[in-house]
């Protein structure tokens, strides 16, 4: 075992033991990251000198908060007071901010250490990095296939222990796929629970910060660290947020679990599905009671996704126009050309395909025909859940249709690529938490078990999945990369 | 030929709310600033930076709301309105389209003593855009650049009925909603510095025709005379096309005031699609009952309230009343100088002639003044002691209203104390009657002029400051002695 391979709870112990110093830690993060970066691609910008300097003045001056010391990344979306925020976009090529997002801001206050800055789809519009102005991260499990996305550098740099956790964010699945793909956990927040603030849009009503780890209990750490209200989201929740690391115990006896025949069906690569259905038999031997159920809107979920996110994403994107910031056509003589010059150059492919489908659907004449019936069926899918959650505590599925993809592999079929978020989409049209944790292998590329909660019902979720977790291994394999043995 | 035609107009106002901070951040929004220097990464509509509502733009549109009769909704939303331009750094504005704040209000005017009830469509809050600085006009910039201040602003805008039908009834709901503005506290409504903006909707029709004709807005009204005039021409224009057997066509156009024409700037065709759609980083505005009757309870009295007090308790004229309300600075000043000089007539007559006649002279409101009641008070005094006359009153005050000094002050430093002796005046007179013989001969042949000339020379004499009655009482009895 190698200190690159360690989960937070282990490195903590060590630091607190002083068996390891912080800039021991960073030291042997930052050598990792030398020697398998360039296979994996998950960085688009690395803080090795903060990092060593933060490293620095926490040995110096230790404080006892749960993740001080502890290396992690950043997607390249997530705002950085001073540090280079790109959004994997040409338009953001050379953007400093000069403010931190919330969630930077609370893992700074932690006392953190940060590598970097990672890849992701251009302004989290895709699902394999491929969007990616810069780079396509490679999966660490298998170099020819994609880490996931959008937040696939943040998940390429897990499980390549490039970092000890990273943050991404999930829009339709941005953060569980990835995970999914690479062998780890990945939490989606409720809507509200962790501040947007600094984190750029992508569908401002679907976006949501979360946690990329390498257990159950690193991501309950993490997000203990990050949920809580912010006066500066006006979309964020005034709860009492309970502390997700005190307490879990992984008993689940008697916790009623849903399964939806229409995530089983059709859609599915029977592999996944298979894998899935072995994990919810072992839930029922740990004591669970496991029940098939239907979510019956769940086929509308990804046309409404499709239409309600493009539209929001449209006018999110509308900023981006060579006037106050980042890329300009200084060449134009007149706003006009300003504008258009500005925007072709900037954005990618995806991106203005976005904008152009948002814009269509948000004209005057298209308005009730797609964006308002898009909201109608987004009202359905959440009272379906809402339905199922008067009789179950937990819903499973696959978090994806299939294991990771090749890189290219749907280049011309964007409809076929877009299906991969069939599973995770409707949990971002009812505001829902979601959490995808490693089920097992097929071919040797891991699977992901999606369990998705009540509103803030975080706790319960982490419970649920830490059960499936510790009755079994998965979470401890990690990739051969690089000088592994 | 104009009496075939109605008038009909409806007037869009923009109103920016006195809070301290802006809508959406914690900007100041104080006016006059240096360029950008009242800008956060908010505003500026910088990447991952969200709105967040401000409760008292809330609570001023709420009050607004009541002032104006209009129903409050209990849940209101913000949507965005998509449209690019530099001095709009989201490239969207944040409005109220589907569901504003207040709907369904009125407020009465009164044009030539008819009295006339106007309806309004809603009020809805929105934010401000930034200021473009061109160099020398817009077509012809080498660049232009962009003033961020005003970005973000809290904005209402009250759209009326169109239920007005001449220049006259617009600037007369324009004048009342502004005083009622005021009175709330709401806004400072200043045109000039652009804190009450006005467009008006203006259309012509066949008198006795039912549908509404051909719409066209102007925009760019920066007084209330501008409002008038441009409604006027463009009312005649109208008739004039239609005349003519041309169709007028649905468009913009803006008030040369300068040349005192509208001219077109863009018609419907090139109206852009908004793409209105709900903000989604901005939860519906829920408003209860409670918090409507604490703003309620939290209300002075408007305009309509202090007309019928003044024609009530003070027993002044209905026009005294309404001239008097436009501005709760200038009733404040009313009310302050009939506590001290109980004679509410004469302190309107100098309010609403002397006092109204130098703000317009210098183009200023009575709170920019240094005149205060309390010295307008202490001249009334002086007048009624006879200390000075009250031709010689209207110098005094017009130097009162230029430097702040006391009335005494003033007559002491320029000798302007009325002469009631009548020895020093009967030694003047005989010198005066002494002088003009002729005259004194025109006098005695009955004609009545010749008196006022002995008055003219005597006050000459005094440079005005000869006691009147006094004057009147002496000459009389001189000149029957000739």
């Amino acid at each position: 075992m190698q200190l690159y391979d360690l989960t937070i709870h282990e490195l903590t112990a060590l630091i607190k033991e002083r068996k390891v110093s912080a800039h021991e830690l960073t030291r042997a993060y930052l050598q990792r990251i030398d020697e398998v970066e360039e296979q994996v691609g998950a960085f688009i910008t690395r803080t090795d000198e903060l990092a060593l300097q933060q490293a620095g003045d926490f040995d110096n001056n230790p404080v006892d908060k749960p993740l001080a010391g502890i290396p992690y990344g950043l997607k390249d979306n997530i705002c950085t007071s001073g540090i280079r925020t790109t959004g994997a976009s040409k338009m953001l090529e050379d953007f400093v901010p000069v403010y931190n997002a919330r969630v930077a801001a609370c893992l700074e206050d932690q006392q953190g250490i940060l590598l970097g800055k990672l890849n992701l789809d251009e302004f989290g519009m895709g699902c394999s990095t491929e969007t990616s102005a810069f780079q396509t991260t490679s999966n660490p499990w298998d170099l020819q296939r994609v880490a996931g996305g959008s937040s696939g550098g943040s998940a390429a740099a897990v499980a390549a222990g490039e970092v000890a956790y990273s943050l991404g964010t999930d829009t339709g699945g941005s953060i569980r796929q990835p995970a999914a793909y690479c062998g780890l956990v990945g939490l989606k927040p409720t809507y509200g629970l962790v501040s947007r603030f600094g984190a750029i849009a992508n569908s401002s009503s679907l976006d949501q910060v979360g946690v990329i780890t390498r257990d159950v209990k690193d991501c309950a750490l993490v997000l203990s660290a990050i949920a809580g209200y912010d006066s500066q989201d006006g979309t964020s929740a005034k709860i009492n947020i309970p502390d997700y690391f005190a307490d879990l115990s992984g008993d689940i006896k008697g916790l009623k679990i849903a399964y939806p025949r229409e995530y089983f069906r059709n859609s599915t690569d029977t592999a996944v599905a298979r894998q899935v259905k072995r994990a919810l038999h072992a839930y029922e031997q740990m004591g669970a009671i496991v029940e098939e159920v239907s979510l019956p809107h769940s086929e509308y979920a990804l046309p409404a996704y499709y239409i309600i996110s493009r539209a929001e994403a449209s006018t999110n994107m509308a900023r981006f126009d060579g006037v106050q910031f980042g890329l300009r056509d200084v060449k134009a003589d007149n706003i006009v050309d300003l504008y258009a010059n500005s925007r072709a150059a900037g954005f990618g492919a995806e991106v203005k395909l976005r904008i152009l489908l948002g814009s269509y659907v948000l004209s005057s004449d298209c308005y009730e025909t797609y964006y308002l019936k898009a909201m109608k069926v987004r009202r359905l899918i959440h009272d379906d859940f809402t339905r199922i959650f008067e009789n179950y505590d937990i819903i499973v599925t696959p978090t994806t249709p299939t294991t990771a993809f090749c890189r290219d592999e749907y280049r011309g079929n964007l409809l076929s690529l877009y299906r991969n978020d069939i599973l995770t989409v409707p949990v971002n049209m009812a505001g829902l938490p979601g959490i995808s944790v490693p089920c097992g292998f097929i071919d040797g590329l891991p699977a992901g078990m999606q369990l998705i909660g009540k509103p803030f019902q975080e706790k319960m979720l982490l419970n649920a999945a830490l059960a499936f977790e510790q009755a079994h291994d998965y979470y401890k394999a990690r990739p051969a990369l690089g000088g592994d043995k | 030929m104009n009496r075939e035609y109605e008038t009909v107009v409806g007037l869009e106002v923009h109103v920016e709310l006195k809070t301290k901070t802006k809508i959406f951040c914690s900007c100041s929004t104080e006016f006059g600033a240096e360029p950008n220097t009242q800008v956060c990464p908010g505003c500026a509509g910088f990447p991952g930076t969200l709105p967040v509502l401000n409760r008292k733009a809330v609570e001023y549109a709420i009050k607004t709301g009541l002032a104006l009769n209009c129903e409050i909704a209990e849940v209101s939303k913000f949507d965005r309105k998509n449209y690019f331009y530099p001095d709009l750094p989201k490239a969207y504005q944040i409005s109220q389209y589907y569901m504003p704040i207040c709907k369904n209000g009125h407020l009465d005017i009164e044009v030539e003593e008819t009295k006339k009830r106007i309806g309004i469509t809603r009020a809805h809050l929105e934010e401000d855009a930034g200021k473009l600085v061109h160099q020398g006009t817009i077509t012809s910039t080498e660049y232009s650049l962009v003033d961020l201040n005003r970005g973000g602003m809290a904005l209402l805008e009250i759209v009326s009925e169109p239920d007005m039908r001449s220049a006259q009834e617009a600037r007369a709901y324009l004048e009342n909603l502004r005083a009622i503005l005021l009175f709330a506290g709401v806004s400072d409504c200043k045109m000039q510095e652009g804190s009450l903006r006005c467009d008006a909707n203006v259309s012509v029709r066949p008198r006795g025709q039912t549908e509404l004709g051909t719409r066209v807005e102007i925009k760019n009204l920066n007084s209330f005379r501008a409002l008038e005039k441009s409604i006027e021409y463009e009312v005649r224009r109208q008739i004039n096309a239609i005349e003519d057997g041309e169709e007028l066509i649905q468009e913009t156009r803006t008030w040369d005031e300068e040349k005192q024409v509208t001219r077109a700037m863009r018609t419907k065709e090139d109206a852009q699609d908004y793409r209105y759609f709900p903000d989604p980083d901005l939860a519906p505005v829920y408003i209860s009952q409670e918090w409507i009757a604490q703003v309620s309870e939290s209300m002075t009295e408007l305009p309509n309230q202090a007309r019928q007090r003044l024609v009530n308790d003070c027993g002044l004229p209905e026009y005294d009343a309404s001239i008097l309300t436009l501005t709760p600075a200038t009733l404040k000043f009313f009310d302050e100088a009939i506590t001290k000089y109980n004679q509410p007539k004469i302190v309107s007559n100098w309010i609403m002639g002397e006092l109204n006649r130098l703000l317009n002279v210098n183009n200023m409101e009575i709170e920019d003044s240094r005149l205060v009641a309390g010295d307008l008070v202490e001249l009334l005094k002086l007048i009624d002691a006879g200390t000075i006359s009250g031709k010689i009153a209207k110098t005094v005050f017009e130097e009162m209203f230029s430097t702040g000094k006391k009335p005494e002050e003033i007559i002491k430093e320029k000798g302007l104390l009325q002469i009631s002796d009548e020895d020093t005046l009967k030694g003047m007179i005989d010198e005066i009657v002494a002088a003009n013989p002729k005259v004194v001969e025109d006098y005695k042949n009955g004609k009545e002029k010749a008196f006022g000339f002995f008055v003219g020379q005597l006050m000459k004499a005094t440079r005005g400051q000869a006691n009147p009655a006094i004057v009147n009482k002496l000459l009389q009895e001189r000149l029957s002695r000739e």
